[in-house]
């Protein structure tokens, strides 16, 4: 405050706080709030991923694939086998499904691969409506009343960045409740921990989602654009990773954008703490990839918003 | 300008796209204690001016200061300063009326014990006590634009802005915000910063005005003093004699100036009440017989039509059709 601005009587305001990031925490519980005081909207978000575990996951009941029912008639043998025969044959067999399970998905069946990639998934809805909540909030003039407060940019970015992280915690917390429910079969990794885990890679994931999602619609003032980038986004960032199917047995030029999207990362993360059973091995690399992303992109966001937030 | 300036504006300018110069090289002051009015039609440049000084819009050019503090230099610092009651109704629908003031001292930094009180103090202040628990979304006009206000006080600014502070309310409760308004003068010595395209809140608010148009300022002044610019009161009148009696009313005590057209006799006076008796006993003694009187007193439309060129009605129209242009060609490129 300059020495002029104090002669000429500006505020006494007793306990101001001087801190750069006051108002983080007021707008942060405002976001919250607007979610878990409305039924619908929190309903829904627990609704939501009940019916892509259940229906998707369930209904892609890839193991069904490899057992004997799965087969078409085969032509009888010429001679016939003999029933010691048969019964080496049938016991050679017998494994077959659940070695093929394991080597290419890792886990016993496919709804536990595909329940985890679950989290990863929600957590991509989650933070993309962050994007339609600036963009909101600019249309309603919300935006200007904050701005022409003393509360810094990056507090107004990264209370969206926080609330959207809350929300999509609990909403991983959900899906592992109902991928439970529904017949989850656990490796020998998971254990208590693997929640806090998991809370934690998802906390990663969302911040770094929820400020590149912010950042794109910074200055935006339509509805439409947020819509757009979320479906021209979302259904590539979901498919190029290792959500529905292992990367090894993509091709080559899929593998290599896949090994480079921070989902793949996550999702290992949540499958090796939850559902692998071969040990921790790149869980440090994970955690480190989807943090390092989390950092950057969130800085950038933020560094955005110093520039554009004003117009 | 004068060190008791609180508002200070040098050259200010906003061009939008390299093209749209919304807001063109304006100068002014406003002083401690005053409130002061940008009176203009919409799209004049009144609501880009305010952005710009409560730091939410870069200038392309020029300065301000306000109460001392630069507002390119020292945003946070005039931020913290100020308070703003927007055009808009911004408070949160989902929050309720209390929530929503607590909200705005936590953007201020202001601690929680003392928020409380200040919101409870406000609360009083706009009538709004009564629903502080309510959702603003069961909230009338009146009362959002009164919670407004409300938000917009609780870091006790020193400098408050009003964009357009009745825009769409009902008589009673636009009549209702200016007491508001009054009071806050009056009672807490807050400079007051507004604008608006209503000439009878302009009049009946401001201490001093600006009229602008197409970003530019075209004259600051006290209400008197603008409508005082016009020469004062006009009477109009006639006599029964086709006889040239300009002479006569001309002699006549306040009379400034007489202009006969069509048979009629336009009069300016320094005060009408005054001098339409005067008048008419004169003519009386010199036998000539009134047939018709009016007396009218300036009022900032008239103003406005002597400054402008054009009345702040066939000003709004023309934006009209200059908005509906730039959406038809907007349309015409998509």
């Amino acid at each position: 405050m300059t020495a002029e601005m104090n002669k000429m009587g500006t505020v006494d305001n007793g306990n101001v706080s001087k801190s750069k990031l006051h108002g983080l925490w007021a707008l942060t519980n405002r976001e919250l709030k607007k979610w878990y005081q409305q039924p619908f909207v929190f309903i829904m978000g627990i609704i939501q991923p009940i019916l892509w575990l259940a229906l998707l996951g369930k209904a892609m009941n890839i193991s069904a694939m490899f057992t004997s029912t799965a087969l078409p008639q085969l032509p009888q043998l010429n001679p016939p086998l003999t029933p010691g025969q048969a019964l080496t044959l049938g016991q050679y067999f017998s494994g077959f499904s659940s070695s093929i399970m394991s080597s290419t998905f890792n886990t016993a069946d496919y709804f536990s691969f595909m329940s985890m990639s679950m989290v990863a998934f929600t957590t991509v809805f989650t933070t993309a409506f962050v994007g339609m909540s600036v963009v909101w909030d600019r249309r309603l003039g919300f935006m200007n009343k904050v701005l022409s407060t003393p509360v810094s940019r990056s507090a107004i970015i990264l209370s969206k960045v926080f609330a959207a992280s809350v929300r999509a915690i609990f909403q991983s917390l959900i899906v592992t409740a109902i991928a439970f429910a529904l017949g989850l079969q656990t490796g020998s990794n998971f254990s208590a921990f693997s929640l806090f885990g998991i809370f934690a890679i998802v906390f990663l994931i969302s911040m770094g989602l929820a400020s590149f999602f912010t950042a794109l619609t910074l200055r935006s003032t339509r509805m439409e654009m947020p819509q757009a980038i979320f479906q021209l986004i979302t259904l590539p960032l979901m498919f190029a990773s290792s959500a529905y199917f292992p990367i090894k047995l993509m091709p080559d030029w899929l593998q290599a954008i896949a090994n480079v999207n921070p989902l793949s990362y996550t999702i290992d993360a949540v499958r090796r703490l939850m559902v692998y059973s071969d040990g921790f091995g790149p869980l440090p690399l994970d955690f480190a990839y989807v943090g390092i992303f989390a950092v950057v992109v969130t800085a950038i966001c933020v560094v955005l918003s110093w520039r554009y937030l004003n117009k | 300008m004068s060190e008791n300036d609180v508002i200070k504006v040098e050259g200010l300018t906003k061009v939008f796209n390299h093209s749209l110069v919304a807001v063109d090289h304006i100068d002014f002051s406003v002083k401690q204690g005053e409130i002061f009015g940008f009176l203009g039609p919409n799209g004049a440049g009144k609501t880009t001016t305010i952005n710009m000084l409560i730091t939410i819009m870069k200038p392309t050019e020029g300065h301000a200061s306000i109460l001392g503090g630069d507002i390119a230099k020292q945003s946070t610092d005039v931020r913290g300063a100020i308070g703003v009651v927007p055009q808009e109704y911004t408070a949160d629908e989902d929050l309720t009326g209390m929530e929503n003031i607590l909200l705005c001292a936590d953007l201020y930094g202001i601690s929680r014990s003392l928020s409380k009180k200040r919101a409870l103090d406000l609360l009083q202040l706009v009538e709004l006590t009564a629903f502080k628990d309510k959702r603003v979304q069961t909230f009338s006009g009146g009362m959002r634009r009164r919670l407004e206000l409300a938000c917009g006080l609780i870091n006790r600014p020193k400098v408050l802005f009003l964009d357009e502070p009745t825009l769409g309310l009902d008589v009673q409760t636009r009549a209702a915000t200016w007491n508001y308004v009054k009071m806050l003068k009056k009672e807490f010595g807050m400079t007051l910063f507004l604008t608006t395209h209503y000439l009878e809140e302009a009049d009946a608010l401001c201490d001093r005005i600006a009229i602008i148009d197409h970003g530019k300022i075209i004259v600051t002044g006290t209400p008197t003093e603008l409508k005082d610019s016009l020469g004062g009161d006009i009477i109009t009148l006639a006599v029964q004699k086709d006889e040239d009696i300009t002479g006569l009313i001309r002699k006549v005590e306040h009379v400034k100036e007489v202009k006969k057209e069509n048979g009629s006799y336009t009069i300016k006076s320094s005060s009408g009440e005054l001098t339409a008796p005067l008048i008419i006993e004169a003519l009386r003694k010199n036998g000539h017989v009134v047939t018709k009187l009016s007396l009218t007193k300036p009022t900032l439309n008239e103003v406005y039509l002597m400054y402008t060129g054009k009345s702040m009605r066939d000003a709004e129209e023309s934006r009209e059709g200059v908005m509906q242009q730039r959406m038809a060609m907007r349309r015409a490129h998509r």
